[in-house]
């Protein structure tokens, strides 16, 4: 069962994320990334991360990804980009070489690594945190008692990018702004 | 050992974020579109959460999922003023491409 909703949510990731790369137009990349992003959920849910599941769905695949269809409706960038062009030749075969050292030192470390990381296990015992309501519950006094100042500065850090994006992206009184062809 | 009984270990979730991290460092370096930039940095954003979440489980500690809550907000903060950003400089030349913006006159 826990196998088969891995392969069923690591499919959809995987799809979702290569569609986000491959797609030419906006809009169905943005609509992989929706794909992506559930999947991820799907797998938050079976690490018993229910409260991080829920704000996935809601925040990701809801605000997130409505903010990029709107930017993308209205500037009006929803026609499809020729992918075949390549203005660089040597960019895509770099990107290539660079992404899979990347993710090959990573895959490395974690097969080096596995049987020394997981023999300690610290902190919550593994049963309050495999239930659902107690995993809101640890969550939350971790959040309002260890890192409450940290969550206090993030409401501040919102705020501050709520005001600057109006501020950035308001017309000034007066000034035109040149219609492009 | 049947196929049933295999269950995954934190090790696949590890592997499997680090290559949607893969997957999104390509898009970042090929993609010319900001927005499609943009959202394949979401993308490895992703990729370090399922690993936050997934050493969170196998540790039994739940500072791991704080951290990914965290991450969430600041992800949030960091599209609505990328977007910003963005509109503003499309507004003025519609059609870019990240090439097109390697001069700041706006």
């Amino acid at each position: 069962m826990g196998l088969f909703v891995f392969v069923c949510a690591a499919a959809m990731v995987l799809v979702g994320a290569v569609g986000v790369v491959t797609r030419n137009n906006p809009v169905h990349a943005a609509l992989s990334l929706v794909l992506t992003l559930f999947g991820i959920a799907v797998l938050f849910v079976a690490n018993n991360a229910h409260f991080l599941a829920a704000v996935q769905v809601i925040v990701y695949a809801g605000a997130i990804v409505v903010l990029f269809l709107f930017v993308i409706m209205l500037l009006g960038v929803d026609q499809a980009e020729d992918l075949s062009l390549e203005p660089l030749t040597v960019q895509r075969p770099l990107a290539l070489v660079v992404s899979i050292g990347v993710t090959g030192v990573i895959i490395a470390a974690v097969l080096k690594s596995q049987d020394a990381l997981f023999a300690r296990g610290t902190g919550i015992d593994s049963a309050t945190l495999q239930d659902a309501d107690a995993n809101i519950r640890q969550l939350s006094r971790s959040i309002f008692t260890d890192y409450v100042f940290a969550f206090e500065v993030t409401s501040v850090l919102l705020l501050i990018a709520v005001v600057g994006t109006v501020v950035m992206s308001r017309r000034q009184h007066g000034q035109h702004v040149e219609e492009s062809v | 050992m049947t196929l049933a009984l295999v269950e995954p270990t934190t090790s696949w979730y590890l592997i499997l974020a680090a290559v949607l991290f893969g997957i999104g460092t390509i898009g970042v370096m090929v993609r010319r579109n900001p927005l499609v930039m943009f959202m394949c940095v979401e993308l490895m954003l992703n990729a370090v959460n399922l690993s936050f979440v997934a050493l969170s489980s196998s540790l039994s500690d739940i500072n791991g999922q704080t951290a990914v809550f965290f991450v969430l907000v600041v992800a949030a903060a960091e599209v609505v003023v990328g977007l910003g950003i963005i509109v503003s400089i499309m507004r003025r030349r519609s059609d870019t491409t990240a090439d097109d913006l390697a001069v700041l006159k706006g």
